[in-house]
């Protein structure tokens, strides 16, 4: 029987490939965009793995919200990459400094 | 026996196609295959009675997402082989990291003890269809993030816009305002040429 651990250890794996894409891709900024959408991809499995377990639609409700925040913030991340690239011409986020932060 | 077994086969893939999302070499790859783990895992929130997260997963992330990743790898002319060169340097700090969460990870779920989790215990609503469970939910308790969720999207929207529009010197367009401007006097002129005079070369 499938139970909740199995989900759990999904959405654990998941998580932890979504941090790894971020370290191992650190100059391609679209790739750590899709990183991101894995660990949100991540927690929305838990989220429904809890709701079905324990009986409470809370948790897809929220995953609903966590979907919409990701749509918005996958979006707003590449119109910045678009504007980025249009200035300086690559998108090696490695060495962004102009605003000498 | 069938549900196990979707289980393991969306499971598995989602893993794989996760992994390969951070390992192709060519970034439309790795745009196709995060669209492969956002089916998969549609499928597994499918297993669990999710309808409605399910098909949302598809439509937004496929749909929407995913496709607009696919313009903007496909639109920007980037070398990506460049982009490539720390890889291997970060590879090992990055497994380090990885392992050390995969393992923090591992230590709170087996410390989990918040209280009795029943398998496969479904919502007491069984007759209710998912979607309508969640739709019930979401106009009425929920009403008020529902309404805000509504407006982050708004502003994601028109922020994109803002920030991607501008306005190129070298495309004429129509000039509305100047043609609305425009009165007769300004345009037509009444002559009354004698003849042999109506043509002037």
């Amino acid at each position: 029987m499938i139970g909740l651990t199995h989900y759990l250890a999904v959405s654990a794996i998941l998580f932890t490939l979504g941090v790894l894409g971020i370290f191992l891709n650190r100059r391609n900024i679209i790739l750590m965009l899709m990183a991101i959408e894995l660990i949100l991809l991540s927690v929305n499995i838990n989220l429904v793995a809890f709701s079905a377990f324990l009986g409470d639609l809370t948790g897809q409700v929220f995953a609903m919200f966590v979907l919409t925040v990701a749509a918005a913030e996958a979006a707003i991340g590449l119109a910045i990459l678009v504007i980025f690239f249009r200035r300086r011409g690559s998108i090696a986020v490695d060495d962004v400094n102009r605003m000498r932060g | 026996m069938i549900a196990i077994l979707a289980f393991y086969l969306f499971a598995t893939l989602t893993i794989a196609s996760a992994v390969l999302v951070i390992f192709a070499r060519n970034p439309v790859h790795s745009v196709l295959w995060l669209i492969m783990a956002f089916f998969n895992a549609a499928g597994l929130m499918l297993i669990l009675g999710a309808e409605f997260i399910a098909m949302l997963l598809v439509i937004v992330y496929v749909g929407a997402v995913a496709v607009l990743f696919l313009f903007i790898v496909m639109m920007l002319n980037i070398d990506f082989a460049a982009l490539r060169s720390g890889f291997t340097r970060n590879l090992p700090f990055g497994l380090m990291v990885a392992l050390v969460l995969l393992a923090e990870i591992i230590v709170a779920v087996s410390a989990w003890k918040a209280g009795p989790v029943t398998g496969g215990a479904q919502p007491a609503a069984t007759t209710q269809p998912n979607i309508e469970a969640v739709g019930e939910l979401l106009y009425t308790r929920y009403l008020f993030p529902f309404e805000i969720a509504g407006l982050i999207l708004l502003v994601a929207m028109i922020g994109a816009i803002v920030l991607t529009h501008r306005r190129r010197a070298d495309v004429r367009g129509q000039k509305v305002w100047k043609q609305v401007d425009r009165r007769p006097e300004d345009a037509i002129r009444n002559m009354q040429p004698t003849v042999g005079e109506g043509v002037k070369l």
